[in-house]
């Protein structure tokens, strides 16, 4: 009996289980990074330039992605509140993803554009000066911490070996882009940037 | 999906399920006084009994299950099953859906004029909720603002309070800017500046400051705010004699006001919210902003 041999031979049901469970991969993963609409990005979307690069970089060391998705689902409650759902190709640019998977504050998918650059300065020194309601925490040591370019420019070749097209003058123009500007710049430059290429929405 | 990587997913999905039947089938017994062939203590042996019928049974009913799924629903390869679901599809309709209904509420209101919107209790609740969901993050929940960001509730308007005012400015949005006069002006002509606005607005000041400061003014701020400070809603520019003040008005803020600008965003929102809710949305501002002069005296204190 086969089912016999498999039960008393470890080695041999180890290998059968990795390959039962690399199915599910196989079939769902491996074919969407061949598909078009999710390895092309959407129309106008570039790599994110050196203070957007950065401002990423602190919305990832902050945890901002805990509490903040960046995925808005084909759900009509959704669109209605966020906008156009996401769609694979605004992420082609985002090593890592940065989707998230909980909710505690509000979806940031598109929120470039909706809230002035003064309204995130001082909602990020302290959200309730503005939302009173708010229980996020308040970043103010983003507008005392100044970037280091040399790290910026060394992320933006590291992306570069994995394919995102920076050119050379793009990582040349690194110092001069962070020259004074401080983390909060950097973050709210990042925030502004979020869903500004996504599929338009019609006038409801 | 391309064509080889739809039949890549076939083969996978077809060995799966066919995989589960055959791993059930070939292996089944049917001797149920079959034993391990262990025995313990002399003469404990045990049995090897084939499944429960029970079992097998809802096993080969989520086989079924599967390939009906497979049938009605996407997921054998690119084929779109012969419901034609799709996410995307049902996220129109609800929309759709939606959409109709909103339409037969907002139709009854658009006839309406604005003054009279205002006093209607169904148009103001609608407004009141587009309102917490979308003005509520900078002008706050009860529409008293914040530093920068206008108080909605009083009766003093940068671009002017009559409706079509209001509605132009949700919809298009608005940028308020005030350049920055540090380097024209200096430091001591940024303070003698500083000291004619506190004059303007009836605050203590520093009188020779604020008359040398008059006299700038009459150069540098006169064609916003105009030759006696009262501002000028075309352009958005604040009224500094009155007591409201935007980003505050002691002596070290109107410095910081003068001498780095100010530069006020108001997003527009056409394209988010789209002129009916826009419409209900101004009717309860204005409500808030007719009913409120007590409450506005209480909220300065």
């Amino acid at each position: 009996m086969l089912h016999a041999k498999i039960e008393k031979n470890v080695g041999l049901m180890a290998v059968l289980i990795a390959v039962a469970i690399s199915f599910g991969g196989l079939a769902e993963i491996v074919p969407l990074m061949f598909e078009a609409n999710a390895t092309q990005p959407v129309p106008g979307l570039k790599p994110p330039a050196a203070l957007q690069l950065a401002g990423r970089d602190i919305y990832v060391r902050e945890g901002c992605y805990n509490c903040h998705s960046q995925m808005i689902r084909t759900l009509s409650f959704e669109t209605q509140r966020y906008g156009h759902y996401s769609v694979a190709g605004e992420s082609v640019y985002d090593h890592p993803f940065l989707w998230g998977s909980k909710r505690t504050g509000p979806d940031l998918a598109r929120v470039g554009g909706r809230y002035s650059d003064d309204w995130h300065r001082v909602h990020l020194m302290n959200p309730r000066d503005v939302v009173p309601e708010s229980n996020m925490p308040g970043f103010p040591w983003l507008a005392e911490r100044t970037l280091d370019a040399k790290e910026v420019a060394s992320h933006m070749r590291a992306l570069r070996s994995i394919g995102d097209p920076y050119t050379d003058a793009d990582i040349a123009a690194v110092p001069a882009a962070v020259k004074g500007k401080t983390e909060m710049d950097a973050l709210i430059a990042y925030l502004q940037s979020l869903g500004t290429h996504g599929p338009k929405e019609d006038t409801p | 999906m391309s064509t080889f990587w739809s039949i890549f997913v076939m083969v996978l999905v077809t060995i799966n399920v066919v995989g589960a039947v055959w791993l059930l089938f070939g292996n089944a017994k049917s001797d149920p006084s079959e034993t391990t062939g262990h025995t313990w203590d002399e003469n404990l042996t045990e049995y090897n009994k084939p499944l429960p019928m029970w079992w097998i049974g809802l096993f080969v009913l989520s086989v079924a299950f599967g390939i009906g799924y497979l049938v009605l629903y996407p997921g054998f390869g690119a084929t779109k099953g012969s419901l034609g679901w799709s996410s995307v599809k049902q996220h129109d309709a609800h929309v759709a859906e939606a959409n109709a209904r909103l339409e037969k509420l907002f139709a009854q209101f658009r006839d309406i004029p604005m003054n009279k919107l205002v006093d209607d209790p169904k148009a103001l609740s609608i407004g009141h909720n587009v309102f917490a969901n979308n003005c509520a993050m900078c002008h706050g929940s009860d529409a008293r603002g914040a530093r920068g960001f206008p108080n909605l509730t009083d009766d003093d308007w940068l671009y002017g309070g009559d409706p079509q005012q209001v509605i132009t400015t949700i919809t298009h949005g608005r940028n308020g800017v005030m350049p920055a006069w540090g380097a024209v002006a200096g430091d001591q002509g940024v303070t003698e500046l500083a000291n004619y606005v506190r004059e303007l607005s009836g605050q203590s000041h520093d009188a020779t400051l604020a008359t040398a400061g008059k006299a700038r003014y009459m150069t540098l701020c006169i064609a916003c705010h105009g030759p006696t400070g009262k501002g000028n809603q075309a352009l958005g520019a604040p009224n500094l004699t009155d007591n409201t003040w935007l980003y505050g008005g002691d002596l070290a803020t109107i410095e910081a006001t003068i001498r780095n600008g100010r530069n006020g965003q108001m997003p527009a929102w056409d394209k988010t919210l789209g002129p009916d809710r826009i419409r209900m949305a101004a009717a309860w501002v204005l409500a808030q902003s007719q009913q409120a002069p007590a409450d506005t005296a209480e909220a300065a204190q």
